[in-house]
């Protein structure tokens, strides 16, 4: 049995009207995992949760659980195996918090019988494991958002099923009990459940979920580890946005930034720097549009590895040593094809350049923060890194006013 | 567990209500009967099977039934009573029962505070039946008579909505609410186009519209009473699954609950219910809409406890209003104390109190 995935999805397309919500999507979950549903809205995450329960029907394919096709069970057969917690539950009438989670015991329960002790024990124990057992009286109507998720989690608690469902489990929770919900999610995997999870907030899905399935426009783009499936070629593929992806220095986990869209800003920039300033120019400059290469960098800084992670083309140096001759020429070639060159952070590297040959007299040069004098005859900007990118667009707009002054070259 | 004792001790005590309403009923009217009279009366009536000797009757020895005691009243009194007062009580605490219940389950059923139970038609469908059984110069086919061509009427209005409303296997709660009330406008202008060619009939059909315990006999409270208690007890069964409905019905799949059998239980046994009361009393509006409300606002929202105490309550509210309905100077349609009485405190509630929260 532990060989056997509890949940299997075999080449689901799911047509809802007009509108093909899910194509041939396939995933064997395994007992004991926390799998993530990631992709942008309408890629079919909340589709693919429905197709789980039985709530919409494949027009092809299957889903089986424990072995079991799903199509031919009945509402209260998969009850038992299958829980969820909705996204957007309508709870606008007033009933108590113990009843809200009594509901999970409705697929044990006969019609003409009242609950048993067994399902008395059921509802005390997932009240007291999601913490809802001190306003267990107070109507649900009353409670905050915070609580009422947790509320519905005892529901599904309750409902004691291998299989657990979250359709956004922490979309309307603020940063503590976003945390809180999701360590108490991965008990309930750790006691063996196969947890689904739709999850907007990336950062949150790589640092909780064993394995993420990436969707878009119903397709399944990558299904795998959080650093496998979190890469910036994938998520451009699925969201069609720029994204740095970065690891987190205090979970360890990869943390996606988004980018705007490349044609926010025109034009290519050369940082050349070294140390926090430089990085920090290099990022604005990426979020604002603009292409940007770096170097000479010592090879396994922060600085290259942003680089490469913000997607800059990089020149770097080995971080002890003479730099090979290569370096000085692809920087060069770097420096020549940007429009504007940025000097960041309190170094004094441009010394080993001949900037003014290089960039041509009347070619502006943006420095940051007190960065230390530089060769005679150049045109200096001097900026601060909050202002940078709005120095930058001023001087490029007066070398578009006059075209003539780069050119003199 | 606490729930059951809380529906107890509510049900308990609207029965206590349901029980003094009644009693107090029967010594109200044009000629007022004492309490201790009513009591006699009653008292006179309750028997006991004993083996018989034979002796008197012809078919030899078997159960006789022997009056217990043998109280001195009026003639007149116990007449009043037993054959004009009583019927006519208990099949307003029936109609009431019925129609309370109803409300209350299309109520939940329809997450709508101003369902009621003639919500899909129910009613102007057994009212169709009623008055072209009234009105119409010929015979009925098949020989139906008043209440049975409106009891058809009822159920059948409702399985034809639920038809209109359903497609591909689906009855999307909102279709069915607004094919309902286009049904209901439909017939509207069939019973008035019967009211104008109805000729020397109009009176009765129009009292009948209005709602109205007038002819109530044993007859009619029997074939009421015999078919009310097991629809109840059905209903009352289904009351935990109308609270996950509440919840919404993919909510409610996700429970455990086979939502569309489910739907078309709820829908059959509370157009049946409703039917059956239109059937015997006529249209009596606003009793299905306001007490559940009423009802909701003092126990809350689950139907374990709603469905019984609106039934109760219910019951306890028509033997009241059809109390004062016939206790003036000349008697009035019930239909009209009730939709009288009950519309101002509806209006009362709804600024008090949410009512549009279920």
């Amino acid at each position: 049995m532990s060989d056997q995935p509890v949940v299997e999805i075999d080449a689901v397309t799911v047509t809802l009207g007009d509108v093909t919500a899910l194509r041939t999507v396939s995933a064997d979950l395994e007992a004991g995992r926390l799998v993530g549903l990631i992709g942008p809205n309408g890629a079919g995450k909340t589709t693919l949760l429905r197709t789980i329960t039985a709530a919409v029907t494949p027009d092809a394919g299957s889903v089986r659980i424990e072995g079991e096709s799903i199509a031919g069970l009945s509402s209260r057969a998969v009850s038992r195996r299958v829980a969820v917690v909705p996204q957007d539950p309508t709870l606008s009438f007033a009933f108590d918090v113990r009843e809200i989670v009594a509901m999970g015991r409705t697929p044990y329960t006969n019609r003409f019988g009242g609950g048993d002790r067994a399902d008395a024990d059921a509802v005390t124990a997932a009240m007291e494991r999601t913490d809802v057992s001190r306003f267990a009286d107070r109507p649900i109507t009353d409670v905050s958002g915070g609580e009422r998720q947790r509320v519905l989690l005892a529901r599904a608690i309750a409902q004691d099923t291998p299989v657990l469902l979250l359709d956004e489990p922490t979309a309307s929770l603020d940063v503590n009990h976003r945390i809180r919900t999701f360590g108490l999610v991965r008990e309930l995997v750790a006691d063996g459940r196969t947890v689904v999870a739709a999850i907007h907030d990336l950062g949150l899905a790589a640092r909780f979920c064993d394995e993420l399935l990436l969707l878009s426009d119903g397709r399944q783009i990558a299904r795998g580890s959080p650093a496998d499936v979190l890469t910036p070629a994938r998520i451009e593929a699925a969201y069609g946005a720029t994204a740095v992806v970065t690891t987190n220095p205090v979970t360890g986990t990869p943390t996606v930034t988004a980018l705007p869209d490349r044609p926010a800003a025109d034009g290519r920039i050369h940082v050349l720097g070294l140390g926090r300033t430089a990085v920090g120019a290099m990022y604005r400059l990426r979020v604002a549009g603009y292409e940007v290469s770096v170097g000479p960098v010592p090879a396994g800084s922060t600085l290259a590895q942003s680089a490469s992670q913000f997607g800059c083309s990089v020149t770097t140096t080995p971080a002890f040593g003479t730099p090979p001759p290569g370096t000085l020429t692809s920087v060069e070639t770097a420096l020549k094809a940007a429009d504007l060159t940025v000097l960041a952070g309190n170094v004094d590297l441009a010394g080993s350049l001949d900037l003014p040959s290089l960039l041509g007299s009347d070619a502006p040069i943006v420095c940051v923060g007190d960065y230390p004098p530089i060769a005679e005859g150049v045109h200096r900007v001097d900026t601060t890194i909050d202002d940078l990118v709005a120095a930058v667009r001023s001087e490029q707009s007066e070398a578009d006013e006059h075209p003539g002054v780069r050119a003199s070259d | 567990m606490r729930p059951p004792i809380r529906i107890l001790a509510w049900c308990g005590g609207l029965f206590v209500l349901l029980v003094i309403a009644m009693v107090l009923s029967v010594g109200i009217g044009p000629v007022r009967i004492h309490p201790l009279t009513i009591t006699k009366i009653l008292l006179n009536q309750v028997v006991v099977p004993v083996l018989g000797s034979g002796s008197r009757s012809a078919s030899g020895a078997g159960i006789e039934f022997v009056r217990l005691f043998a109280f001195d009243v009026p003639a007149a009194h116990e007449t009043i009573v037993l054959q004009i007062r009583l019927p006519r009580i208990l099949l307003g605490a029936l109609v009431g029962c019925s129609l309370a219940i109803a409300g209350a389950v299309m109520q939940g059923f329809f997450r709508n505070p101003m369902a009621d139970p003639s919500i899909i038609g129910v009613s102007s469908g057994a009212a169709v039946g009623a008055v072209a059984a009234i009105t119409l110069p010929f015979a009925l086919p098949f020989g139906l008579e008043l209440q049975t061509a409106a009891f058809i009427g009822g159920v059948g209005t409702a399985f034809l909505v639920y038809l209109i409303a359903t497609e591909d296997g689906r009855t999307p709660v909102a279709t069915l609410l607004l094919a309902g009330i286009a049904v209901q406008t439909f017939l509207g202008a069939v019973i008035s186009f019967m009211l104008l060619r109805s000729g020397e009939t109009l009176e009765e059909a129009v009292y009948w519209l209005m709602g109205h315990l007038h002819y109530a006999s044993w007859n009619r409270v029997g074939w009421v009473a015999i078919t009310l208690p097991p629809l109840t007890v059905l209903l009352l069964a289904y009351s935990r699954d109308l609270n996950v409905l509440l919840l919404g019905e993919e909510e409610a799949h996700n429970l455990g609950i086979e939502v569309k059998r489910t739907k078309r239980i709820l829908l059959g046994l509370s157009s049946i219910v409703t039917s059956l009361a239109v059937a015997v009393s006529g249209v009596i509006g606003f009793v299905g809409l306001i007490v559940p409300h009423m009802m909701r606002l003092l126990v809350g929202p689950d139907h374990r406890i709603l469905l019984p105490t609106s039934a109760l309550a219910g019951a306890a509210f028509l033997v009241a209003t059809d109390t004062l309905a016939r206790s003036g100077p000349g008697e009035v349609p019930v239909g009209i104390v009730t939709a009288a009485l009950g519309a101002p405190f509806f209006l009362f509630l709804l600024r008090r109190r949410r009512v549009y929260a279920l």
